[in-house]
């Protein structure tokens, strides 16, 4: 088994005939890089013989008695020992110590090793991001990490990923703490390549950042050069294309204009389309819109080190073109970085890690109402994209069509905006060790961006009263920019009493502080209605000016409306402690104790206290067990603590006045006037989460199997909900007004993890199998108000909100009338309770169940018809690797989560989806989709009918590698020449209809509601790794 | 040595643990150029920034005049189809319920409106200054104006004095009767009236005579004849106010703050808006929502073909009567005798639009077209207190002013006196409530008018008596009052 954590070339060279004495040579190398490690301790086992690799990490012994065993050992990497029977030249790979058994877990402010971690604590590894090469750093989270949920706003370029550690705790931010060594920062901007491993804390482990750690903690831990190493270049390009995954099945031209007809009909109105013949299939916008689009990445790094210095160096540049619009919603970030290390003495060692990101993006009107997406399913099959001069096809201005649908390829054509965020953030740390039992570490982190951002709307008329037209062209412009800066500072003492005692104490300080400011401006007339001309310094009032009916006026000067804004400084000083003890490596406790205080409350409640224990017991390590049986290690752990969770909008404790008070006197705008702003809350206090974690760690049949299992219970108590909808009377629905911050809640998540790796090998095809599955039971306990819930989001025009957080149920349970069937003759609707829903029920309409009993259905008989989060959340992860060859597949499922289908407009002339042939035509048609009718109908509010299941098994990356063998690349000086090709989200299998089963927009509440996802694209790529 | 560098790091963190402990200030910074509304009121210009906040609010109240239509008999609900605005839908049914979106909005919004006053009221006695009268004045017109749109809407609703309210006031603050609402609004516009300027200082601010107007409305609908005619008669009086001899330019741009103007909402084309804060915007609203659909052609714009009058209406109007054609267009008509007009057909289309207040051509419209309509709205026009003071008179006996007051405003209608009415009695009473009809159709006091003179049942399909004379409180209202308001009846 030995081959599976070592791969050793042996070359034969010479044998020494009956000698007693060998002669050993050969060279030591790092087993993943393939670079020579320098200054290797190899030394003949209890003998005073030593030898020290040299710069070619080459080393030799010409006496070794036969039988004797070396020991090659280095600081940061697994002893390795080699039995010598024969004299040989033979190359030694060393593994790492980070991926070898004796793994160490970044946690908080410090390391541990990985065995004696006794909190639920996952890592990915550089090896897995490499694999996956993901896009945004955060993908690497998505189906690889137990208890970890990754979903994404839009597949939009560059649109961002909501992380969910152990589910969904709160109706505003679920977000978890994020740190880059050790300060606050953007993991979603990084180049996946410079991340050496992100770990996530899942329970009261986590309390070291008490205030901040109640949705748990991601700490991502950027590469570093390693000390005597050579200079090693790594080089890294794909390039691909990216296209759907999935269309939307809508009507053709002459279904649709039958189903016009037939609605027309039912509704009892003249047909709109008296013939129907020669109409064929007509324009199928959404090929209209969908575009092969072209993606590709390339990122270089140069990493080494001599004895006192470290350095690593990278430069990246991914550019991703949309699949609708290609650069109109398009996107490109560019990193830079560098990293030193300096040992300034023999105690005393400074580090520096600097990240430069330059990030562009241009965005469409997407997920809703409007957007191109909605309008390319809802424009009529029937129209043509273009007219016979080669326009633009307008939409009609006609009733029946929709003020706000229009042309999606005009809409492309005509929506112009720009977004550039420049952003450096680092660190500067220095460690010093003034014995070797105490370690203190000073660390400024900082993250800085600037943005600047433009839109134009161009003047434009998409005919007759739609939505988009503009008669006065404009532009707006922002520039803003944010800094923050995390100071930590703190002492390891490490000490060991009576041999078996160990103790670290930990202690120390953190002080957090952010601040924004920012500028806008709008400007009319544009010259020349053109993107080209379109700044502020050219624009001017609104007053409308018409250049293209006299272009030698010149623009009036002056912007019209202005603005800006500066945050309240945002302060967050922390004192913290922890104690951990150890006991002869087999019984292990720890104790987390911090006190944190926060500007995002008033001064009687800013200070909170989190405290937290937990405990494991090795007993593999006991005695009485048997570490070669099957079991071959086996932890038993335990936590409970407490965290805290301050995520306020700033202010809410005060009452500002922030509101809008804007008059017309002598006909004039009259601005300057006072309102009171949102409705303050001076008793808000911190959100405390109480976490519970059980679980064991185990490794079976000669390490091949791991196998991890938590259970989890937390509850997050006084949860800070924004805008609690209050009575009308205290005026918050007034402009620039709103409701106030409550600690209004407590939520309940509670589940089970169990993830299980195997890795082995059948001769030269080695694999890794990877699996892990979370359950999560997700209940509202408390919504502290008269009603009992929040509810929130919008379906269609108009309608009650769809989606809540109610006592006893899910969070964003949907909330709407249930369908029972389908009302088949007037006797069945007689024989009902009658339907009191503001239109009258016919047949083929749907029956709505009574749910109150009352006799009649109305909008009380409203109830709990899905939910957005599911029952179970899967991984699956497959990596084989035969000779040169190598094949990774991830793939990631959920059950049990429900979508509300929201992308439909009901307008009488918008096309729809095809579902809607298997309508009720008349008794015993069908019992599931209503009748069509332009008439008045409830068949339209939202029920159970809008309901789909969305759960989905994700094929998310296959990948097929081949290296060009050792032999070959050495001669050309290269340690790894690797070729492959790549497929990104391959296919997913899903009984939804809308584009992505995996739509969530990341709102706790109405995040599954999908009004016309983008969907995430298909990308082909091809690529190459290259390593000298 | 090594005892002397533990204790050195120990320093240290004390150090640090010292700086980190940090003061108010440092955690609870003052937000930077913001002001604390708990500590404002210092100056007489602080007192008129709050007002500008306290007049905002009026601009909301674009739902309850279309409302007033809708509900009536004058209009149908309009709009592009049977779910559009579903709200308004219903309303105009009679079908609605405590779940109405709309009938939120006018709750919320003008309970907004009576906050801002209060909160101007409860510092009312923080800094003295000259003038500080005028304002407390204008204040509390508008609080009375804001207490008349809720009275009128929902019936009894909860007062907190001069004091704003609090959260969970709902649970604990009953609902006054609507006697002690009407009493409140008395008393809020006898101080108006004692304090305020006769002459604006600048247009749209409430007037003394804004005041009597309002108070001899609030009169007439408590069935004080008595008062509300001496009210009307102290204003008429003054002879400030006269009817304009043109009824069509009122309603135009130019005919804004005209001299038969008595109290209007000021709006403005200057600033953009979305649906997303309707109360926001400084247009009106319903001039968009009310506008022709898809139309093109000259002098109007488009909109959304909500409140649209019956052909009942237009048949209203007698031969001569110059009002029907300014108050009502007659599409069909319109695109006959004009070129390129092109218009389309909405929900409950009737050929007719409520002409007042459609979009008109020439508007800067920033923003969204449709809702940053100028128009200001009419709210209380001198023709309209002729009619209540005419009301108001021979309601309580005095036939002769009854008359007079009725026929000033036929002479002007008809541009001749041969259209006088001479009868008296009941008689009289019914030609001033018909009279009312088409002098004042489209601007929003048509149902009120019907609940109040007992005329709805018969005249508003679906009217339900002792049930549809007020509106729903809104349902969560009622839930958040956690059983201290009742709903009110039959709903």
């Amino acid at each position: 088994m030995k081959s599976k954590l070592l791969l050793i070339t042996f070359i034969l060279i010479s044998t020494l005939g009956y000698s007693q004495m060998l002669e050993i040579s050969g060279k030591v190398i790092d087993a993943k890089s393939n670079t020579p490690l320098i200054g290797v301790n190899v030394e003949i086992q209890n003998t005073s013989q030593f030898f020290k690799t040299d710069v070619d990490g080459s080393f030799k012994f010409s006496k070794v008695p036969a039988g004797s065993k070396l020991i090659f050992s280095f600081i940061g990497y697994k002893n390795y020992e080699l039995k010598v029977t024969k004299s040989q030249k033979i190359t030694i790979e060393m593994e790492a110590a980070s991926e070898a058994l004796e793994e160490i877990v970044v946690i908080g402010y410090g390391s541990k090793k990985k065995r004696n971690v006794t909190g639920s604590v996952s890592v990915v590894s550089s090896k897995t991001i490499d694999e996956l090469r993901p896009i945004n750093a955060t993908q690497a989270l998505q189906g690889t990490v137990a208890g970890v949920v990754v979903t994404s706003g839009s597949g939009a370029p560059g649109s961002g990923f909501n992380i969910r550690i152990r589910g969904i705790s709160s109706n505003g931010s679920n977000a978890p703490y994020t740190l880059i060594d050790g300060y606050e920062g953007d993991i979603s901007l990084l180049n996946p390549s410079d991340i050496e491993s992100v770990t996530v804390l899942k329970d009261a482990q986590a309390s070291v950042y008490g205030s901040k750690g109640a949705n748990g903690v991601v700490l991502v831990t950027t590469k570093m050069g390693k000390k005597n190493s050579k200079t090693k270049v790594s080089f890294n390009s794909y390039i691909g294309f990216q296209e759907t995954t999935k269309k939307i099945n809508v009507l053709n031209a002459t279904e649709y204009a039958l189903m016009l007809n037939e609605s027309y009909a039912n509704g009892g109105q003249a047909l709109p389309y008296p013939i129907v013949n020669g109409l064929g299939n007509g324009t199928d916008w959404q090929d209209q819109i969908f575009k092969k689009a072209g993606i590709s990445n390339k990122d270089i790094s140069v990493t080494g080190g001599s004895d006192k210095i470290t350095y690593s160096l990278s430069a990246s540049k991914i550019a991703q073109e949309g699949i609708i619009g290609l650069d109109k919603s398009g996107f490109d970030r560019s990193n830079a970085r560098i990293s030193l290390g300096f040992d300034l003495s023999s105690k005393i060692n400074f580090s520096t890690n600097i990240i430069y990101t330059d990030y562009n993006r241009k965005s469409l009107n997407e997920g809703g109402i409007g957007s191109v997406l909605f309008n390319a399913i809802n424009t009529p099959s029937t129209l043509l994209p273009y007219d016979t001069n080669g326009e633009y096809t307008l939409v009609p201005a006609t009733p029946g069509f929709g003020n706000e649908v229009i042309n999606p390829l005009a809409q492309i054509e005509n929506t112009y905006n720009s977004y550039n965020q420049q952003r450096l953030n680092g660190n500067f740390v220095l460690q010093y060790k003034p014995i070797s039992e105490i370690k203190i570490t000073t660390r400024y982190g900082f993250d800085s961006a600037n943005d600047v951002g433009k839109s134009f709307s161009k003047r434009i008329d998409y005919g007759n009263s739609k939505v988009f037209n503009v008669t006065n062209n404009s532009v707006s412009q922002k520039a803003t920019r944010f800094s923050n800066y995390t100071f930590d500072l703190f002492a390891e003492i490490e000490k060991t009493l009576l041999d078996n005692h160990k103790f670290k104490l930990t202690l120390g300080g953190t002080l957090f502080e952010s601040k924004g400011e920012g500028l806008f401006a709008t400007g009319f007339n544009v010259p020349y209605n053109s993107w080209e001309f379109a700044d502020i310094a050219l624009a001017g009032p609104p007053t409308f000016v018409d250049l293209d009916l006299d272009p030698n006026s010149l623009p009036k000067p002056g912007v019209a409306t202005n603005g800006s804004y500066k945050s309240t400084p945002y302060r967050r000083p922390s004192l913290f402690t922890t104690l951990d003890y150890n006991f002869k490596e087999k019984y292990l406790v720890s104790f987390i104790f911090r006190r944190d205080q926060s500007s995002s409350f008033s001064e009687k409640n800013s200070v909170a206290y989190f405290k937290s224990i937990l405990g494991g017991w090795l007993v593999s390590q006991e005695d009485f067990f048997n570490k070669e049986g099957i079991v071959n290690f086996l932890k038993i752990k335990g936590s409970y603590g407490t965290l805290g969770n301050d995520i306020a909008p700033a202010n809410a404790y005060r009452s500002q006045l922030s509101g809008e008070a804007v008059y017309v006197f002598n006909n004039l705008l009259t601005t300057g006037g006072v309102a009171v702003g949102t409705i303050p809350n001076k008793d808000l206090k911190w959100e405390s989460d109480t976490k519970i974690d059980l679980g064991f760690e185990s490794k079976l049949f000669n390490n091949t199997l791991e196998i991890t299992a938590d259970y989890f219970n937390n509850t997050r108590t006084d949860l800070i909900i924004g805008g609690v909808p209050i009575s009308g009377i205290n005026g918050g629905y007034a402009p620039g007004s709103g409701a106030p911050s409550v600690n209004a809640g407590k939520v309940k998540n509670s589940g089970f993890e169990l993830v299980l790796n195997y890795k082995n090998n059948i001769n030269d095809f080695k694999y890794d199998l990877g699996f892990n599955v979370t359950t999560i039971n997700n209940e509202v306990l408390e919504v502290k108000n008269s009603t009992n819930y929040i509810e929130s989001g919008s379906f269609a025009i108009g309608q009650l909100a769809p989606t809540r957080m109610e006592v006893g149920q899910p969070i964003g349970v949907f909330y709407g009338l249930q369908t029972d069937g389908i009302f088949q003759n007037q006797a069945e609707i007689n024989a009902s309770p009658s339907q009191n829903l503001g239109s009258p029920t016919s047949p083929g309409d749907f029956r709505f169940k009574d749910i109150n009993g009352d006799g009649v259905v109305d909008f009380k008989d409203r109830t709990y018809i899905g939910k957005s989060i599911a029952d179970y959340t899967l991984g699956f992860n497959i990596n084989l690797n035969y000779k040169n060859f190598d094949f990774i597949a991830y793939s990631y499922a959920s059950v049990g989560n429900d979508l509300i289908r929201n992308y439909e407009r009901t307008e009488n002339k918008l096309n729809k989806l095809n579902y809607i042939l298997d309508r009720w035509t008349g008794e015993g048609t069908s019992n599931s989709v209503p009748r069509v009718t332009t008439g008045s109908s409830s068949n339209n509010l939202f029920s159970s009918y809008f309901v789909e299941d969305a759960s989905f098994l994700r094929i998310q990356n296959i990948q097929l590698g081949f290296s060009l063998p050792k032999n070959v690349i050495e001669k050309l000086g290269m340690s790894k020449f690797r070729l492959y090709g790549s497929v990104n989200n391959v296919y997913t299998f899903s009984k939804y209809r809308g584009f992505d089963a995996t739509a969530n927009t990341g709102d706790a509440i109405t995040g599954g509601i999908d009004s016309g996802f983008y969907p995430a694209p298909r990308i082909f790529s091809i690529g190459l790794n290259v390593n000298f | 040595m090594k005892k002397h560098t533990i204790i050195k790091a120990l320093l240290l963190l004390i150090t640090i643990s010292v700086t980190i402990s940090c003061s108010k200030e440092f955690i609870n910074e003052e937000a930077p150029y913001s002001i604390d509304s708990e500590s404002y009121f210092n100056s007489e210009s602080e007192y008129n920034k709050a007002l500008i906040g306290a007049y905002d609010m009026l601009q909301s109240s674009y739902i309850n005049v279309m409302l007033g239509e809708i509900a009536s008999d004058n209009t149908l609900s309009g709009g592009e189809s049977a779910t559009d605005v579903i709200g308004i839908q219903q309303i105009d049914e009679m079908a609605h319920t405590s779940v109405n979106p709309n009938l939120k909005d006018i709750w919320n919004w003008m309970f907004a409106g009576v906050q801002r006053c209060n909160y101007i009221m409860e510092f009312k006695d923080k800094t003295d200054f000259t003038g500080k009268n005028q304002i407390i004045a204008e204040t509390r017109f508008l609080r009375a104006y804001y207490h008349f749109e809720l009275v009128k809407f929902f019936g009894g609703i909860p007062l907190n004095g001069d004091k704003r309210f609090d959260v969970n006031d709902e649970k604990i603050i009953p609902r006054s009767s609507t006697a002690a609402v009407y009493a409140s609004i008395e008393s809020d516009l006898q101080y108006a009236i004692d304090n305020l300027n006769p002459v604006a200082v600048q247009s749209g601010r409430a007037t003394k005579g804004a005041a009597q107007a309002l108070l001899g409305k609030v009169f007439l609908y408590q069935d004080k004849f008595v008062e509300s005619a001496a009210t009307f008669e102290s204003l008429i009086a003054t002879n400030s106010y006269s009817l304009v001899s043109n009824y069509n330019s009122i309603f135009e741009n130019a005919g804004e703050n005209n001299a038969e103007s008595v109290f209007e909402v000021q709006y403005t084309d200057a600033e953009g808006a979305s649906f997303g804060c309707l109360q926001c915007s400084e247009g009106n609203v319903a001039v968009g929502f009310n506008g022709i659909r898809n139309y093109a052609g000259p002098l109007f714009d488009s909109g959304y073909s909500f409140n649209v009058p019956t052909q009942e209406a237009y048949n209203a109007f007698e031969t001569g009567d110059n009002r029907r054609d300014v108050a009502i267009l007659n599409i069909t008509t319109w695109a006959a005798s004009n070129t390129g007009v092109s218009y389309g057909t909405g929900y409950k289309h009737t050929g007719f639009f409520n002409r007042k207040y459609i979009a008109r051509q020439g508007d800067s419209n920033v923003g969204d077209q449709n809702l940053t309509n100028p128009n200001n709205y009419r709210s209380i026009r001198y023709a309209d207190v002729l009619l209540m003071a005419a009301e108001a008179n021979s309601r309580s006996g005095n036939n002769a002013k009854g008359q007079e007051y009725l026929n000033k405003v036929r002479d002007r209608a008809f541009g001749d006196t041969n259209h006088r009415i001479t009868v008296s009695g009941q008689a009289l009473t019914d030609f001033i409530w018909n009279e009312r009809r088409l002098e004042l159709l489209g601007e929003g006091h048509r149902f009120f008018d019907l609940v109040r003179t007992g005329k709805a049942a018969g005249k508003i399909t679906g009217f339900t008596s002792n049930k549809n004379e007020i509106f729903p409180i809104p349902f969560e209202e009622i839930q958040f009052s956690n059983g201290n308001w009742q709903q009110n009846p039959l709903y």
